[in-house]
């Protein structure tokens, strides 16, 4: 029977439930969502005691599909002050899974405002004070002392010094196999975690059995087929293992999307000192490892250990977005000083894209100069420290442009524009605008038919088409965000039908179910009218889904502008 | 005339050694480049002339920056 965990932090108890009815046929981002809008009081302080903390293993995890180890966490985001699903992958949802745990669930406030360590485990869950050792201290650090007390093998889903100051830009670690760090990155949801007085959360399934599989025959070879189009597919079975997501930089910096110096322009001349073939060629020569998975099961393994000069590891997971935001955006040309800001993020716990755009936007503001890399790296220190200043950046870049009086502030509702300008990449501008989540190319990413020309092709620099494209992929991601599939699988099913298939093949043989694809795209649908209403409750309305006016201006070298009527952003999600 | 080549990813190891200008002649396409180069037409999956999309049998001109990719993906 899957268990249901509600966790009340006020009075450090714990209620394992079965799972409710209306919740046994979701998981994932379907789950978290669908939760949070029937739970949590839309017009609550994201930081009170009506906001609750949830976590979903998918559809998926904890089986032997490939790339199924996602989780997704969901709450009332501080920054956004909506609707919030982040994921990450790590270890710990596959531990879940195994243990049968549906969803748990963080409710109520501290009593005493002390921070706890949650312990989870087939027995059921307990409670520790959070040792002093780690209260503070960076993220590496932490997991360490976790996991040599709890056990080498535990999950863990921690706070940094950012969640704990409840800054809004502080996001969930997760450690990965190796004890390194993924993130569930974006909304500030690490902020709520502190809130409720939680520095981690382990999990350990010693003694779990393997997840029950209802047509074990069918599953295996619908996963084999599935896992053949993962590794048949250009994209995930060579680009992305070789080069990692930074592979993008150099492709966007041709299409003259690689928005440069605060969005002014979308091309530069250093695109490819950043880029994912440096990249790739700087770690090699130096004896890192240019590709690994952030969890056990993945074969796309688009991560790497990142190393220094003698070959010691500075980070992981070292993503596209946070290399165009430091590299481009705020013009740092300098792999190296990259790494050691996206090491400093994880060990603060601390969104990388949002943290990196604030940093472009102090540099607009002239708190620190273009590009300069150590008054960079000094800046973002300055989070873990706590200063005013640290706080600020830690709070996002519309905080930073408020604070400095610019406009010129790259955000929707609240949240960074990561890393493809909307005047040159049309689609994911509308994605930006109108989804949910605030601005998220993750969400419905428009990147593939624009730009890399998988799954069809939409002209970039033209609206037409725009409007469908961002619907569609916005349905679909919602739905695949329900299965603790990786995104990346995307590239794979958008090109091959039978990959596709393959992945509701698994889900029905996984629970009985005779889903079709119509039922796949009726629970994206489902998931986003849910969140859509929950963002309404709590006030928002379209204004909300607009970009910043400042895109109004030509973005170089195509001088396009963001020209969609109201009418037009309106009509994406009006299904 | 000369354009500008960009390799990139798989393909970078297609750069002419020489550097990024290369001399065609008038009214060369995509194609005979990508030949000239020793690549497969095939293994190009994203093809930029100006930033601008092009399909293979475009005609390049004087001063056309193209840069070639082969399937990539991130996100
Ligand atoms: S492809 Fe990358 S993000 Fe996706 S599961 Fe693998 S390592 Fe994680």
């Amino acid at each position: 029977m899957a268990k249901f965990i509600r966790i009340d932090m006020g009075s450090r108890t714990a209620e394992i439930g079965a799972c409710p009815e209306k919740y046994a046929g979701l998981a994932g981002r379907g789950l978290t969502s669908m939760f949070i809008a029937d739970e949590v009081k839309p017009t609550c302080h994201p930081l009170g005691k009506y906001n609750k903390l949830v976590f979903a293993p998918g559809f998926l995890t904890g089986t032997s599909a490939v790339n199924s180890g996602r989780i997704s966490c969901g709450a009332k985001s501080p920054l956004t002050g909506g609707i919030k699903e982040s994921n990450s992958g790590g270890s710990f949802s596959q531990k879940m899974a195994r243990l049968d745990i549906k969803a748990m669930v963080f409710e109520g406030l501290p009593a005493d405002g002390k921070y706890a360590v949650v312990k989870v485990d087939k027995d059921g869950v307990t409670f520790d004070e959070a040792p002093a050792e780690i209260m503070g201290a960076g993220n590496y650090d932490a997991i360490r002392v976790l996991q040599d007390k709890y056990g080498p093998k535990v999950g863990v889903a921690l706070i940094g010094p950012a969640g704990e100051m409840k800054l809004t830009a502080a996001n969930i670690s997760f450690a990965d196999p190796e004890g390194n760090i993924r993130s569930a990155g974006r909304g500030g949801l690490g902020a709520v975690m502190g809130s409720k007085g939680i520095k981690a959360v382990v999990i350990d399934d010693a003694g779990a059995s393997a997840v029950p599989i209802a047509k074990p025959e069918e599953f295996k070879s619908a996963a084999k087929r599935f896992a053949n189009a993962l590794t048949t597919h250009p994209v995930t079975g060579q680009g992305l293992p070789k080069y990692g997501t930074n592979v993008l930089v150099n492709i966007l910096n041709e299409a003259g999307g690689l928005p440069t110096e605060n969005f002014r322009r979308g091309r530069n001349e250093w695109a490819n000192n950043i880029g994912g073939e440096t990249m790739a060629a700087t770690i090699e020569e130096r004896g890192g490892k240019t590709t690994h998975g952030c969890h056990a099961g993945c074969v796309i393994r688009c991560s790497q250990h990142y190393v220094d000069k003698q070959g010691k590891y500075i980070t992981s997971g070292f993503e596209y977005e946070t290399i165009w935001a430091l590299g481009a955006d705020a013009a740092i040309d300098d792999l190296d000083a990259i790494a050691y800001a996206d090491r400093e993020f994880d060990e603060a716990g601390i969104d990388s894209i949002e943290t990196s755009v604030a940093v472009a936007v102090a540099m607009d503001a002239g708190v620190i100069p273009w590009g300069d890399a150590k008054a960079a790296l000094d800046l973002i220190k300055q989070i873990r420290q706590g200063t005013p200043l640290g706080r600020i950046l830690g709070s996002g870049a519309a905080a930073v442009g408020q604070m400095y009086g610019l406009t010129r502030v790259p955000v929707v509702k609240n949240q960074a524009i990561p890393a493809y300008d909307p005047r040159a990449v049309k689609g994911v501008g509308l994605t930006y605008a109108t989804t949910p989540m605030g601005a998220d190319h993750t969400a419905g990413y428009a990147v593939a038919t624009n730009i890399l020309r998988v799954g069809g092709f939409v002209d970039p620099l033209g609206k037409e088409g725009q409007v469908e494209l961002s619907r569609n992929l916005q349905i679909a991601t919602a739905a695949v965000d329900s299965t603790g599939m990786c995104l990346f699988i995307a590239f794979a099913i958008l090109d091959i039908p039978d990959g596709f298939n393959a992945l509701v093949d698994m889900i029905n043989a996984r629970y009985d179910l005779s889903l079709t694809g119509d039922d796949v795209t009726a629970l994206g649908k489902t998931i986003l009218k849910a969140e859509l209403d929950f963002n309404r409750r709590a006030g928002f309305t379209s204004a909300h889904d607009r970009l910043p006016e400042f895109f109004e201006e030509p973005c170089p070298p195509h001088n396009t502008v963001w020209d969609f009527t109201d009418e037009e952003i309106d009509s994406v999600l009006a299904f | 005339m000369h354009i500008t080549v960009k390799c990139y990813a798989t393909l970078q190891r297609f750069q002419p050694t020489g550097g990024e200008v290369f001399a065609l002649r008038e009214g060369g396409t995509v194609h005979d480049v990508v030949l000239a180069l020793g690549i497969a037409p095939e293994d190009v999956a994203v093809i930029f002339v100006n930033g601008l999309h092009a399909p293979m049998d475009k005609a390049l001109a004087e001063g056309d920056r193209l840069g070639l990719f082969p399937a990539v993906g991130g996100g």
